[in-house]
């Protein structure tokens, strides 16, 4: 007996894009990238308005003059690739359960959440905050701090390297205690054959040549956070006088990268009502004052607060990106680095293929610790009541950290199934989530359209380096965002 | 793959596991993909009982065993519902009366269920 079998096939989940004259694929159920030959576009042509049955298929390919036998073989690859199907996919859903025993790769350590600047827009202290540090220390503990990594040493399962943020608050305002837990820190992991890494956060102006060689000779990494030239970083980021903070930064700013050789040295720009001229940010930072890399997020708000970025200001920031972009491609094709971070860190992604559960690696390799000792998911929830995940010296809530990863996971996040850009994206950040809509796990619906034309721009400049100058994509194979 | 060229890790993994599947190889009751070749299916064709085969003269007189152990190969070793009754739960004593199989297979009835 013969069994005919007949099969009706229809175009996988795919993102198409053209780069360099080629076509290429997104195929979103994996995040992987294939670069397309013409017979394949013309099978994605044929599928584009519906279903075709496997011999019609085939039969429309060898019309077109294909050999036969190639054309049951194109078939059969793109079959098995998943570019072309013939079931119902029916999208992977949110594990009851997510991994509880997921070993922890970084803690963020608050060490004071008090700061010497009043920046209007603050997430810790501005209209939108969800931290309650009423009552709580002020500053981390040494004790606390000591506790903390063994916390990430017994934690962190079988990982060879290990890393800590510090942050605050203005994490200088606690270098006393940095100092001689980073000291503590490297004991306990050379005691162990493993590495510890560190970086942190700072506005700048408590930066002295001593701490500076202190961050150099400890390779620790450095985030400054600061919005641009004087006249848009005095805007908001200010003294509790309502001065501005420029002027104190800038000098500190040129001696920290004069004299920081171990660490690249990265400015973290938030974007807000009339901060939107990316392009002059960058070149001061990058070219004035010298930053080695430069990152770029719009500000966290809820909606009509005075320094929220509206779609005006969200046109002309994208504007600027693309601009960067285009500038960042021409450095990549003759090979060289260009250091707006927000392609580099994507174009990360988009090597190893990234396929995301969760938006970022918080409540899962991530946590935030607050001075009291309080475990957050990250930073953004450091003394937050309502978002603790446990405490060190109670250990971690597995309950509610289970409630936190359940929900912040892209399976459960109904809006993103039909989504092709959530290999990458899964939903947007918790935080912002629950600053805008009161849930961990609601997608950054607000974001969705500038998320996928940005994921666009990142596959099409990997394309174009694909094609033209494949060797310099290496660079970010290993590369790990840990921002 | 011949059309599509992966430019991710992702898609070189995916290119290596296409690469690896073999549509050709039909089998039946397999265990895993990849496993030890041949594969060797489970069941009654495990245990090799010469049964309706001839010996080397065409006859059956040659053979280790009698034809007739077919019968309790089918009727006491295999799970499936062959064409003998099942000594579990039917026939339990379908095979009391015929102590060797090459003398006393005459004495093996039908069964009406």
């Amino acid at each position: 007996m013969t069994v005919m079998l007949s099969q009706r096939y229809k175009r996988g989940e795919l993102h198409e894009f053209q780069a360099a004259d080629n076509g290429f694929i997104y195929l979103v159920s994996a995040g992987a990238i294939f670069a397309l030959d013409e017979v394949t576009k013309s099978v994605l042509e044929l599928l584009e308005h519906g279903e075709m049955d496997h011999a019609d298929l085939v039969g429309a390919l060898v019309a077109a003059g294909n050999d036969p036998v190639d054309a049951e073989g194109l078939v059969r690859e793109l079959r098995l690739v998943g570019v072309i199907h013939s079931k119902e996919i029916i999208p992977a859903r949110a594990p009851a359960g997510p991994p509880m025993d997921y070993p922890l790769q970084a803690l963020v350590l608050n060490v004071t959440n008090q700061c010497n600047l009043a920046c209007t827009y603050c997430y810790e202290f501005g209209s939108d905050k969800i931290a309650t540090p009423q009552g709580k220390p002020k500053y981390m503990t040494l004790e606390t701090a000591k506790a903390s990594i063994d916390f990430l040493l017994e934690s962190s399962g079988n990982r060879e390297a290990v890393h800590v943020t510090f942050f605050g608050g203005e994490t200088l305002m606690n270098f006393k205690l940095l100092r001689e837990v980073v000291g503590y820190a490297n004991v306990q992991a050379a005691g162990q054959g493993r590495k510890i890494t560190f970086s942190l956060t700072t506005n700048g102006t408590l930066l002295t040549d001593e701490i500076i060689d202190f961050l150099s000779d400890n390779a620790i990494g450095v985030t400054v956070s600061m919005d641009g030239p004087a006249e848009l970083q005095d805007k908001r980021r200010v003294y509790k006088s309502g001065k501005g903070s420029y002027a104190v930064i800038e000098p500190r700013l040129r001696a920290l990268i004069a004299r920081h050789k171990t660490r690249a040295v990265t400015a973290r720009v938030t974007l807000t009502d009339g901060v939107t001229d990316v392009i002059r940010i960058y070149r001061h930072l990058k070219d004035d004052i010298g930053f080695h890399e430069v990152g770029f997020a719009p500000v966290t708000a809820s909606d009509n607060q005075d320094y929220s970025l509206g779609d005006n200001g969200m046109e002309t920031v994208l504007d600027g990106f693309h601009a960067l972009s285009e500038e960042w491609l021409e450095y990549a094709l003759r090979g060289q680095m260009h250091g707006f971070t927000n392609v580099s860190e994507t174009i990360g992604e988009l090597i190893s293929g990234t396929n995301k559960s969760h938006p970022c690696g918080a409540g899962l390799g991530l946590l935030g610790v607050s001075p009291s000792g309080d475990l957050s998911p990250c930073h953004r929830f450091t003394d937050a009541d309502t978002h603790t995940l446990g405490n060190l010296e109670t250990g971690l809530d597995q309950a509610k950290r289970e409630d936190f990863l359940s929900r912040g996971h892209v399976g459960a996040k109904y809006e993103c199934q039909t989504c092709w850009a959530r290999p990458l994206c899964a939903g947007g950040c918790h935080h912002e989530a629950f600053v805008r809509y009161g849930d961990t796990g609601h997608a950054n619906l607000h974001y969705c359209d500038w998320i996928r034309d940005w994921t666009d721009t990142c596959l099409k400049i990997y394309g174009t380096i694909a094609a033209r100058n494949p060797g310099f994509l290496e660079h970010f194979a290993k590369r790990k965002g840990l921002s | 793959m011949k059309h599509l060229k992966p430019i991710n890790i992702k898609a070189q993994k995916i290119e290596q596991s296409v690469d690896a599947v073999d549509d050709e190889d039909v089998v039946a009751l397999q265990q895993l993909p990849g496993g030890p070749r041949p594969h060797v299916p489970m069941g009654c064709t495990l245990s090799f009982s010469p049964g309706w085969e001839v010996d080397a003269g065409g006859g059956t007189a040659g053979l280790c065993q009698p034809v007739e152990r077919d019968i309790y190969d089918c009727y006491v070793t295999c799970f499936w519902p062959v064409q003998v009754p099942d000594h579990v739960n039917y026939s339990p004593d379908w095979a009391s009366n015929c102590a060797a199989a090459t003398k006393d297979w005459r004495n093996l009835d039908l069964v009406f269920p």
